[in-house]
């Protein structure tokens, strides 16, 4: 992240533009990461479940359908690997591995 | 700051009263036209609260008093009101102003203009309603301007301006103006005010730096950890630094319209003293009849009365006492601990810098409101005289009281 200096940022540290978490890379905070199992996935299966994506607090979880392929991929920039979505999972596909 | 034309008011529009500190605080926020006051009652500020109230039951002030449970509270309302870009003021003391700490942080943080009018009170234990600076003093890091008052005149002058200095977009700092509990809170004094016209036109209508406002949604005071927190203090530091100049200017502005003006601090008599007093609030009133007394009887002696603790001058008090042989500090306070006492604390790295440095003597007087009658100051001023003879002078001592 670009850091800015004291006379570059808004008084008193004030947020002036709605959505500037993005710029917030939690991803560095991860001692943690998810890894994924596909094969007992419902989501892979048939498009179901999702509660890891729905309970992912950073909306770092990104379930895609293509062509009637689904696919699941995290992202890191911003999964700060606090584990909810391993808590969730009802089929224990989602392990916590260290970094 | 923007550009007000005063002119100045001729002396029949001046209105003349008999006022107590607090009653000529309350008549100069009635004339600011305050949009809220936010405060909960502690002795000895209570009249500031009780008399504003009683201006806005007789609907002479369009001001929302809210009354709340706690000063946490009213600091917070003040927060929050201010944030929203309306003029606001409270009052407290003592506990009080303990009580409002956290906030206080807060308010000079976020850059909100508040004025906030103290009575100096001692703070417990053992509880005690009497006048020292205890209170203000412990509040000297917090951020806000703090400006102290001799006179109910200049407490009514000082409100004023307060909101002058707050509101000015190089400054936008919290102001605290304090005068001395009951001894100057409650005394009837003198005091000349100005048409409510006159106090409009100067301080005009505030014009706030980003506000709260629905339409442009902007968040005040977010999380900032290491890597902002410190830039954040950064630009707050520089803002203090622009209050000698911005204060300077409003008192030449204030000055334009009544003829009366105060300074940093006030000299008496240093020209050529060798004893310099050092002190501020109603102890330099008597410093200054000491000091005539002494004066009969040849000895060269004056007072700096100084009126901004915070900033403070450092610069411009060590250029108006380096050339005496000593400089006598009074204050009431001990900070507990420390090498000497907050006032002495700041003289002394004041004259640091200097080649040669006057010697500093620290007397702590007039805790939890004990007398401070001429004798303590003259018994202070022997014993710098004593010190000065031997060449050494303790850190600091208590004057008045029995031991």
């Amino acid at each position: 992240m670009n850091l800015k200096k004291f006379n570059e940022i808004p008084m008193a540290g004030h947020i002036v533009e709605p959505g500037n978490a993005l710029e917030y890379k939690t991803g560095g905070w991860r001692a943690i990461r998810p890894v994924h199992t596909d094969e007992t996935c419902l989501w892979i299966k048939n498009g179901t479940c999702g509660l890891c994506w729905i309970f992912c607090p950073d909306n770092a979880i990104r379930l895609i359908e293509k062509d009637g392929e689904y696919s699941y991929e995290y992202d890191y920039d911003y999964c700060k690997g606090c584990g909810i979505c391993a808590n969730q999972c009802p089929t224990g596909s989602i392990k916590m591995e260290s970094e | 700051m923007r550009v007000t034309v005063v002119e100045r008011v001729p002396a029949e529009e001046m209105r003349i009263e008999g006022l107590t500190g607090d009653a000529a605080i309350a008549h100069a926020l009635k004339q600011c036209d305050i949009d809220v006051l936010a405060a909960y009652p502690i002795t000895p500020q209570t009249i500031i609260v009780e008399d504003f109230q009683k201006f806005a039951a007789n609907g002479e002030v369009q001001t929302k008093v809210i009354p709340v449970e706690s000063e946490h509270s009213a600091m917070s309302a003040c927060v929050g009101a201010s944030a929203a870009g309306a003029r606001v003021a409270t009052a407290t003391a003592s506990a009080g102003l303990a009580l409002m700490w956290e906030i206080l942080y807060c308010a000079a943080s976020l850059r909100l203009p508040i004025v906030l009018t103290i009575a100096n009170r001692a703070l417990s234990a053992p509880i005690n309603i009497h006048n020292d600076w205890s209170d203000s003093y412990g509040a000297r890091d917090s951020g806000f301007i703090q400006l102290y008052c001799q006179s109910s005149q200049e407490a009514y002058d000082t409100t004023i301006m307060a909101f002058k200095l707050a509101e000015d977009h190089r400054v936008l700092l919290p102001v605290m103006v304090c005068i001395d509990g009951f001894i100057l809170s409650h005394n009837v004094e003198r005091v000349e005010m100005l048409p409510d016209e006159a106090v409009r036109n100067f301080l005009g209508v505030r014009d706030p730096v980003l506000p709260l406002d629905p339409d442009n949604p902007i968040t005040m005071g977010p999380l900032a950890l290491t890597d902002y927190y410190f830039e954040i203090k950064e630009g707050q530091d520089r803002a203090m630094d622009a209050v000698p100049e911005v204060y300077k200017e409003v008192e030449a502005a204030f000055e334009k319209m009544t003829g009366r003006s105060y300074g940093m601090f006030e000299k008496y008599r240093t020209d050529d003293a060798e004893i310099i007093i050092l002190t501020h609030s109603t102890p330099a009133g008597t410093a200054k009849a000491v000091v005539d007394v002494l004066r009969e009887k040849g000895e060269k002696v004056g007072v700096l009365r100084l009126k901004m603790f915070r900033p403070f001058p450092a610069a411009e008090v060590a250029e108006a006492i380096k050339h005496a042989k000593a400089v006598a500090v009074f204050e009431k306070c001990r900070s507990f601990g420390a090498v000497c006492n907050p006032l002495a604390l700041e003289v002394r790295a004041a004259l640091y810098d200097l080649k040669e440095r006057p010697m500093v003597t620290d007397f702590v007087i007039g805790l939890g409101g004990r007398d401070v009658p001429p004798t303590t100051i003259v018994e202070g001023y022997e014993k710098t005289k004593e010190y000065l003879a031997k060449g050494k002078a303790p850190l600091y001592e208590t004057l008045g009281v029995r031991k």
